[in-house]
């Protein structure tokens, strides 16, 4: 086994591009084991092209992607299966499939990979819906019948199914209310601790930043121009993450006072 | 890498204890159930009072549960067998599964298959009632919203119009006319074939005449459109309904039936009859090439014969229909396309309902035509 303090994920002079339109620019970024990294960016910077580019949605122009040591490019299909084993993700609007019950959701991946009685899938799944804090009625009902904060939970029961090691989060706050958000935080965090999770979120949530990350990363113009925890950010001089940070809507969390306002 | 799970039987110092050892994981999930469930079964006779975890090498949620699950089999009146080597990294997710599995519930029974025979039976009735008034709701929706049209002209949707127009008429003219050019050939050929065996090949060109103006031509393309356009429209309009923009459009002041459904069915009513004349046209001359180049009948005579065989009411019967099949096809297809409920399979099943309601009542539609035009002589 690796050491506990190497990274999960490392990406090296990634490059992609949509037709002549170069969305990352030769980005390098490390994901340590166990943390959770906060990925943000101005909308349209290509957070989430990032994280599709790395679960293998988007293809790249050039660089290298490492996942557990392993170089995606270089790996057969039989390697890599066993890679995305290892991962679950979280897609931005939950991703659940309408035609399958939420029971038939969480087990889907369960089903397809794993040779288990139907008795311990069942009690998997009450298990997994009790760690996102979802009673077990939710199992019978219908992604269209669920509000916007238990489609982000059943979806990352989901994600969770097969307890991977690394979960990617795609703006998992955006559309909850404050208390929704900072609950969906706080069980980031403890699933994080408890099941030994790396996380890398994509967010634009300043709360979540501040709360539940280990780490920020920033992107801005294709590369990532800052990296680091929270006091990092604060110190920063570059004038994107100055306006992020310690913008007026920033303050009130660092409790620093409002320099502009009289 | 970390060894194959196992569940061995000690003796403890107070008695049997049952040792866990290798990856409790998911991957070994199957393999973990049968040991717990042997566990479980000799526990009946004799019950362990220390589950000793401390040689499990990884441990996850599947592990957790089943190592959770065995401890409750094994509590006798509220003695639960002691945890022990329980290793602090896992401690946490321990405890989690603990709390997790608390209030889990047995699944409902389902009934028998008789309740369920009848109840679908009942489903099926109770929707065609439904089907009907929901119909009948939407005509009376759309002439509604016609009529506050021609009131006020302005708010009319021109572009949309010629869109749809372009959409269900201009586009689909190359497959309508290959279609029916094709079915006008299989007609001719046939008759010819038939025809031959008593000497009355040029009876040929009644029977494609009469059955293509008043019957195949037109049926053919109000099927093709049922298939083609009924179909684009409720998925459209579902797809819109998913997306809360009917219901965006509705907040903003819009009558969702004068800005969407208005146009789409109007541009087919217009659409048709043009469609189903060039089918027509496109049938007869397959007809008459069919005729001409297997049935030796030369092109000028095929038409002196046409023109003896078909009368104007022919062509007139067919034509009248196309409008009124148009709007059966648009008013179902826009009427499923607003049934269209949160799921991608609601989107699915509604787009087939769609095209096998259009083409019964189409169907339908021409039977009743088809008395009609018999009872007033046409």
């Amino acid at each position: 086994m690796a050491a506990s303090d190497d990274n999960v994920i490392r990406v090296r002079e990634l490059t992609v591009a949509f037709g002549r339109h170069v969305v990352l620019d030769r980005l390098d970024l490390e994901v340590k084991r166990g943390e959770i990294l906060g990925f943000v960016g101005a909308s349209g910077a290509g957070k989430s092209v990032l994280m599709r580019t790395i679960i293998g949605l988007v293809p790249k122009v050039s660089g290298h992607i490492e996942v557990f040591g392993v170089d995606l490019d270089q790996a057969d299909d039989a390697a890599r299966r066993v890679i995305e084993r290892r991962w679950g993700v979280l897609f931005q609007h939950g991703a659940l499939f309408s035609s399958l019950s939420v029971r038939q959701n969480i087990q889907f991946p369960i089903r397809e990979n794993l040779d288990l009685s139907q008795t311990l899938m069942d009690e998997i799944t009450v298990a997994k819906l009790a760690m996102v804090g979802l009673k077990p009625e939710v199992a019978d009902r219908f992604p269209s019948e669920l509000s916007g904060g238990m489609i982000k939970r059943v979806a990352l029961a989901r994600a969770l199914a097969l307890d991977p090691e690394i979960v990617f989060l795609d703006e998992p706050t955006s559309g909850l209310d404050p208390i929704g958000a900072g609950a969906f935080d706080e069980l980031v965090r403890t699933l994080q601790r408890t099941l030994g999770l790396t996380v890398f979120m994509v967010t634009h949530d300043l709360d979540s930043l501040h709360t539940a990350c280990d780490r920020i990363a920033v992107l801005g113009d294709g590369k990532v121009i800052a990296v680091g925890g929270m006091d990092v950010m604060l110190a920063s001089e570059h004038p994107w993450v100055r306006a992020y940070f310690r913008g007026k809507r920033a303050r009130v969390m660092t409790g620093e006072p409002a320099l502009e306002q009289g | 890498m970390d060894g194959a799970p196992t569940l061995e039987r000690l003796a403890g110092q107070d008695g049997p204890a049952l040792r866990a050892a290798g990856a409790w994981t998911a991957q070994h999930a199957g393999a973990i159930e049968r040991l717990v469930r042997d566990a479980e079964r000799r526990a009946r006779k004799e019950a362990a009072v220390e589950i000793d975890v401390s040689h499990i090498a990884r441990l996850d949620t599947f592990g957790a549960w089943l190592i959770e699950r065995l401890r409750r089999a094994l509590t006798r009146e509220n003695n639960a067998p002691r945890l022990t080597g329980l290793a602090e990294d896992y401690r946490g997710l321990v405890e989690a599964v603990r709390n997790a599995g608390n209030d889990a519930e047995p699944r409902q029974k389902e009934p028998g298959a008789i309740v369920l025979m009848l109840a679908a039976i009942g489903h099926a009735m109770s929707e065609v009632a439904d089907t009907l008034i929901q119909l009948a709701n939407m005509t009376g929706a759309i002439i509604l919203a016609g009529l506050r049209i021609a009131v006020r002209p302005q708010t009319f949707r021109f572009t949309s119009l010629i869109h749809h127009m372009e959409q269900v008429g201009w586009r689909a003219v190359p497959i309508m006319v290959l279609i029916t050019f094709l079915i006008g050939c299989i007609i001719a050929q046939q008759g010819i074939f038939h025809f031959r065996k008593f000497g009355a090949d040029v009876y040929v060109v009644d029977m494609v005449g009469v059955l293509v103006l008043r019957e195949i031509g037109v049926l053919i393309v109000a099927i093709m459109v049922a298939g083609r356009s009924g179909s684009a429209y409720t998925a459209e309009l579902g797809s819109m309904k998913m997306r809360e923009e009917i219901d965006a459009l509705r907040t903003m002041g819009f009558d969702p039936v004068e800005v969407l459904i208005v146009p789409r069915v109007l541009a087919l009513i217009i659409a048709m009859p043009i469609l189903a004349f060039i089918g027509s046209m496109a049938a007869l001359y397959g007809g008459g090439l069919v005729a001409w180049l297997y049935g030796g009948l030369q092109p000028d005579i095929f038409l002196s014969r046409l023109r003896e065989a078909i009368s104007l009411d022919h062509f007139k019967v067919g034509m009248i229909k196309a409008p009124f099949m148009a709007a059966v096809i648009g008013v179902i297809a826009c009427l499923e396309g607003f049934n269209v409920r949160g799921s991608a399979e609601s989107l699915g099943s509604h787009t087939t309902s769609s095209v096998v309601k259009s083409i019964f009542f189409v169907i339908v539609l021409d039977g009743v035509f088809a008395i009609f035009f018999a009872s007033i002589g046409m």
